[in-house]
C-alpha cells in the first residue's frame, strides 16, 4: 500500500546515500550528557521520526558500537500534540515534521533545555500545564447539563480566538524566549491562553483572577520583548499580540481594579 | 475530595475519558484518571471535521431521527439501535455544551453554529472548529477537567501505563494495575469502578492514522481477563490517507464535505499535469456511480472504490494513489474551513493543495469493534465500563464520518452516571481486598521480570512490523478467508517467536522498550480476535468486504460477533443485534434513501 508521493522539492542539496545524525543523550536526569553519532541509510521523504524508529530497532553508532536506543516522545506525528518537540540544528520545532530533506547534516537532536531532561530527548513539560491551572484557562460552566446554545459569535473574533486555541502545549515558545527559565516568568504560552479565555463572553466573567495569574513576580511585566516567541511557534499564534493585549489589560486593572473591591 | 468516598478510575484521557471524568468529578466524586501521555496530547487531537449533531438550523428538515436512521443505515445496520438513536438524540446538547465551553466553532453570518457536510448524509450536520474540532473538543475537555483537578477531585496519572484489571474471586473488577513509565514501577490502584477509554487499536497494522498510543494494549489486557470483545473484525479504512514511512496522516472527510472531489485521468499512464488534464478527461468514479452521495458515499464504499481503481492500474501515475481536488474551491474558503489539514498536507508532502490537487490513498483508520457493553456502557465484568473507540457500540459495521467525536462523549456520559451507579451500590472488599491486589501487583512484576531477563534473536520491532504488514495486506479492505487463514497461523508464529525476543535496552529508566514488548504481545492477541472474527464471518457488510460472499447476508449474519479469551485462542459467540427501531434494508448510495 505504498506510495512515492514527494517528488523532490529541494534542489540545492543533493541527497547523500546517508543520513548523518548526532543525537545529545543523557541516561538519567542525574547522568552527563553525551553525544552519539548515527547513520542511516537514505530514503525519500524521512522525517526525523522514521530515522529514530529505524535508529531504535537497530541501536549501533556511526562507529560500530552497540548502544542503548534513543528515548523520545512521540504521538499523533501529524503536529497536533506536540509532545515531539526537540531541538533539532538548534531549532526547537516538531521531529515529526521535520523532513530530512530540508535539513542540513549531520543532523543535531538535543532535548529542550528549558525543561527538566528526563532521558536522551525526553523533557517533563508539565509546569506548562501548571501555569494553565495558575491562569485559569477554563470557561466557569454553571454545570454540564443541557442549557442550549452558548453566545452568538462574530465569525471574526471567532478566527481570533481560533488562532489561540491552537496552542498544543508544545513548549517551542518557551524554549526560544530569553527571559523563560529557572521559574522567573510565566512565558508568551500561559498569557496566550488568557487572551483566548478574556475574549470569550463568559470567560470573560471571570477576567479578573486570569489577570492576577499574569500580574504576580513572575508575571507578564517580565516579558522583555525580544519577540522570539512568535517566530518559534509552529502553529503561527500571534504570542506577542497576546502579551500586547494582556498587558494592557493588567495595566488598567492595576490602576483600576481596586475600584471594584 | 469525594462526599461518599466513591472513587473510579477513568484509563485514557481522550474525549470519552476527559467526559466521563467531567461528569464524575461534578457530581463530587473522586477521579483516577490514567495517560500514557499528558491527557491535552491524546489521540482525540487528531479528528479533524466535526461533530455531528442534527441541530437542523439550515432549514433542510434535519431531525435526530434522521441522524438516527443514517447511522444505522451507514453501519449496514450492524448496530444496535437503541443506544445509537439515544446518541443521535443528546448529539445536539453535546455540541452546545461544547459551544458553552469555548470551542471556536465556526459561525454563519448570524453568529450562529454553522454545520458542513459529510459522508453518508444529505444534511449539513457536522459542526467544525476549522479543520481541527478534535482538537479543539479535547482541549475544551481538557480545561474543563483541569478546573476539577484544582478543585481537588481529579487525581491525573500521566505517564503511567494501565496493565491489568484487579478482579476479584467473584470476577468483580476492583481496581487496576499501573507501570510508572519513568520508573517502570507497578503500583495497584482500588478503584470502586473502573472506565476504560483508551481507544483504537490502529498500531495492529504498523502502520495507520491512528496516534502511536493507539495499541489497543490495555483493551487486550482485559479481553485476556474475561472481557467480552465484540465485532473485531469491523475496521474502518479511511479512503483518503496521506501515506508515510512513520504513519499514515489522514486527510479529512472535510475536504469532499466542503466540495473537494475524488479523480484520476481517464487515460492509464496520463503523463500531463493534472491541471493540464481537461474536464473531460478526468473520471470522477465516485460522482459516476453514486450520483446521489458522490464523494460523499460512507467511508467503506469510498475506500473500496478507490482500492478497485487503483488495483485496476488506473491509480495516478500507475502507483496506489488517487487525486482528491480541492483546487476549484476559492482560497478563502479553504482557508477558513479547511485551513489545518491542508497545511498538514504541505507540510508533509511539499505541495500547496491551493493548486495541486492532492495524492492520497486509504489507511486503516478506526474500529467498530471493541469490548462488549451494554446499553448503560457496562462490560460484562462487574465494575468495569468502557466508552469510546474501545467500545463496540453506536457504529455497527461502518462509522460515519463525524460521528466518533459525538459517540466518545455520549459514551463518556452514559458511562459516568453507570459506574457511580455501580460504585455507590457495590458492597465494599471485604477482608480479603489486600490479596487481590498483593496477587495481580506480582503477576505484573513477573510479567516485567520475565521480560527484562529472557535473551533470544528476535528483535520486538521486527515483529511489529511483520504483524502490521500481514494485518494490512490481508485484514482491510477486501478479505479472502484462504489469507486470512495464513494470517492466524503467521500470528502464532509471530506469537511464538515472540517468546525470543531479548528487550535491547540495557537502561531501562524511562525505556520506551519494555512498554512496547508489553503492548506487542497484547496486540498479537487482539490481532488474532480481529483476523478470526473476519475468517468466521462469511458474508460482505459494512467495512468488512468478501468477494466470495459479495452480499449482505441478514439472515445469517445479522448479529454481534463476540470473542472471548482462552489459552488456545479467541472463542467466538453471537449475539442477535436489536433491530427493534428500524427495520434493516438494503443500502444502496447511488440513490436517494428511502427511510
Amino acid at each position: 500500500m505504498s506510495a512515492h508521493l514527494r517528488t523532490s522539492s529541494s534542489t540545492s542539496r543533493v541527497p547523500s546515500k546517508t543520513v548523518e545524525i548526532h543525537i545529545r543523550r543523557r541516561a538519567n536526569p542525574d547522568a552527563p550528557q553525551t553525544w552519539e553519532r548515527f547513520e542511516i541509510p537514505y530514503r525519500p521523504n524521512l522525517n526525523i521520526i522514521s530515522c529514530l524508529m529505524e535508529i531504535q530497532q537497530n541501536p549501533v553508532t556511526k562507529e560500530g558500537t552497540r548502544t542503548t536506543p534513543p528515548v523520545w516522545q512521540m504521538n499523533c506525528l501529524e503536529q497536533v500534540c506536540g509532545i515531539c518537540t526537540m531541538v533539532i540544528n538548534g531549532r526547537a520545532r516538531q521531529s515529526c515534521s521535520a523532513l530530512v530533506d530540508n535539513l542540513e547534516q549531520p543532523i543535531t537532536l538535543e532535548p529542550m533545555s528549558k525543561f527538566p531532561n528526563v532521558r536522551d530527548l525526553v523533557v517533563d513539560r508539565s509546569q506548562m500545564f501548571d501555569h494553565l491551572r495558575r491562569v485559569h484557562a477554563w470557561v466557569e460552566l454553571d454545570g454540564t447539563h443541557d442549557l442550549g446554545p452558548g453566545p452568538r459569535m462574530d465569525q471574526e473574533d471567532v478566527q481570533e480566538r481560533y488562532a489561540y486555541s491552537r496552542c498544543m502545549t508544545c513548549g517551542c515558545c518557551l524554549e526560544a524566549c530569553p527571559q523563560y527559565e529557572d521559574d522567573n516568568y510565566i512565558g508568551p504560552q500561559a498569557i496566550a491562553q488568557v487572551r483566548l479565555f478574556n475574549m470569550h463572553p463568559t470567560g470573560k466573567m471571570n477576567r479578573d483572577e486570569r489577570l492576577e495569574g499574569i500580574m504576580e513576580d513572575d508575571g507578564i511585566t517580565n516579558c522583555g520583548n525580544a519577540q522570539n516567541c512568535v517566530k518559534a511557534c509552529p502553529m503561527n499564534i500571534p504570542l506577542t499580540k497576546a502579551i500586547y493585549e494582556e498587558n494592557r489589560e493588567t495595566v488598567i486593572y492595576g490602576l483600576f481594579g481596586w475600584l471594584k473591591r | 475530595m469525594a462526599t461518599n468516598g466513591i472513587k473510579i478510575a477513568i484509563v485514557g484521557g481522550g474525549l470519552a475519558g476527559l467526559a466521563a471524568a467531567m461528569k464524575i468529578a461534578e457530581a463530587g466524586h473522586a477521579v483516577d484518571l490514567f495517560s500514557i501521555v499528558p491527557v491535552k496530547r491524546s489521540h482525540s487531537v487528531c479528528a479533524q471535521g466535526g461533530i455531528n449533531g442534527a441541530v437542523n438550523t439550515k432549514g433542510e428538515g434535519d431531525s435526530t431521527w434522521e441522524h438516527f436512521d443514517d447511522t444505522v443505515y451507514g453501519g449496514d445496520f450492524l448496530a444496535n439501535q437503541p443506544p445509537a438513536k439515544a446518541m443521535c438524540e443528546m448529539a445536539p446538547s453535546i455540541i452546545y455544551l461544547f459551544d458553552r465551553m469555548g470551542v471556536p466553532f465556526s459561525r454563519t453570518a448570524e453568529g450562529l453554529l454553522d454545520f458542513r457536510r459529510f459522508g453518508g448524509t444529505k444534511h449539513h450536520r457536522t459542526a467544525f472548529a476549522g479543520a481541527s474540532t478534535g482538537q479543539q473538543l479535547l482541549y475544551a475537555l481538557d480545561e474543563q477537567v483541569r478546573r476539577h483537578e484544582a478543585a481537588g477531585k481529579v487525581k491525573k496519572y500521566e505517564h503511567w501505563e494501565v496493565l491489568s484489571l484487579i478482579l476479584d474471586d467473584h470476577q468483580v473488577c476492583r481496581g487496576l494495575t499501573a507501570m510508572n513509565l519513568q520508573t517502570l514501577e507497578i503500583k495497584a490502584f482500588p478503584a470502586d469502578a473502573v472506565i476504560m477509554a483508551t481507544g483504537g487499536p490502529g498500531l495492529i497494522y504498523g502502520k495507520s492514522t491512528n496516534s502511536m498510543v493507539c495499541t489497543g494494549s490495555a483493551v487486550s489486557a482485559c479481553y485476556q481477563q474475561g472481557a467480552k470483545y465484540a465485532n473485531g473484525e469491523f475496521i474502518q479504512v479511511h479512503p483518503t490517507s496521506i501515506p508515510g514511512e512513520d504513519k499514515l496522516r489522514l486527510m479529512s472527510e472535510s475536504a469532499r464535505g466542503e466540495g473537494g472531489r475524488v479523480w484520476v485521468p481517464r487515460q492509464k499512464g496520463e503523463q500531463r499535469a493534472p491541471s493540464a488534464i481537461p474536464e473531460k478527461e478526468r473520471w470522477y468514479f465516485l460522482e459516476e456511480k453514486y450520483p446521489a452521495y458522490g464523494n460523499l458515499v460512507p467511508r467503506d464504499i469510498a475506500t473500496r472504490e478507490i482500492f478497485q481503481v487503483c488495483l485496476d492500474g488506473m491509480g495516478v501515475s500507475g502507483e496506489n494513489q488517487v487525486f482528491l481536488d480541492v483546487t476549484h474551491i476559492p482560497a478563502d474558503v479553504l482557508d477558513r474551513k479547511l485551513g489545518a489539514i491542508l497545511e498538514i498536507y504541505e507540510m508533509f508532502v511539499g505541495d500547496d493543495p491551493h493548486h495541486v490537487p492532492m495524492r492520497i490513498f486509504p489507511g486503516v483508520h478506526y474500529s467498530m469493534g471493541g469490548l462488549w457493553v451494554d446499553f448503560n456502557q457496562r462490560t460484562n465484568i462487574s465494575g468495569l465500563l468502557a466508552a469510546g473507540e474501545c467500545d463496540y457500540s453506536i457504529h455497527g459495521a461502518n462509522r460515519l464520518g463525524a460521528n466518533s467525536l459525538v459517540s466518545c462523549v455520549y459514551g463518556g456520559f452514559i458511562a459516568a452516571p453507570a459506574a457511580i451507579e455501580w460504585a455507590t451500590n457495590v458492597p465494599h472488599n471485604g477482608s480479603d481486598g489486600a490479596r487481590v491486589y498483593e496477587s495481580e501487583l506480582q503477576r505484573q512484576e513477573e510479567i516485567n521480570a520475565a521480560l527484562i531477563k529472557q535473551s533470544g534473536t528476535e528483535n520486538q520491532y521486527v515483529l511489529h512490523q511483520e504483524m502490521g504488514k500481514w494485518m494490512t495486506d490481508n485484514v482491510t479492505v477486501v478479505r479472502y478467508n484462504e489469507k486470512l487463514k495464513a494470517t492466524d497461523q503467521k500470528l502464532l508464529e509471530l506469537i511464538d517467536r515472540y517468546q525470543h525476543i531479548s528487550i535491547n535496552d540495557s537502561n531501562l529508566w524511562a525505556t520506551m522498550a519494555l512498554p512496547h514488548a508489553r503492548h506487542l504481545k497484547n496486540m498479537l492477541d487482539l490481532a488474532r480476535v480481529i483476523t478470526l472474527g473476519a475468517l468466521n464471518r462469511n458474508e460482505s457488510r459494512g467495512a468488512h468486504y468478501k468477494p466470495d460472499f459479495p452480499e449482505r447476508d441478514d439472515e445469517n449474519w445479522l448479529k454481534t460477533t463476540i470473542a472471548e479469551y482462552s489459552g488456545e485462542g479467541p472463542v467466538f459467540s453471537y449475539e442477535p443485534v436489536d433491530v427493534s427501531l428500524i427495520p434493516p434494508r438494503k443500502r444502496d448510495y447511488s440513490k436517494g434513501k428511502k427511510t
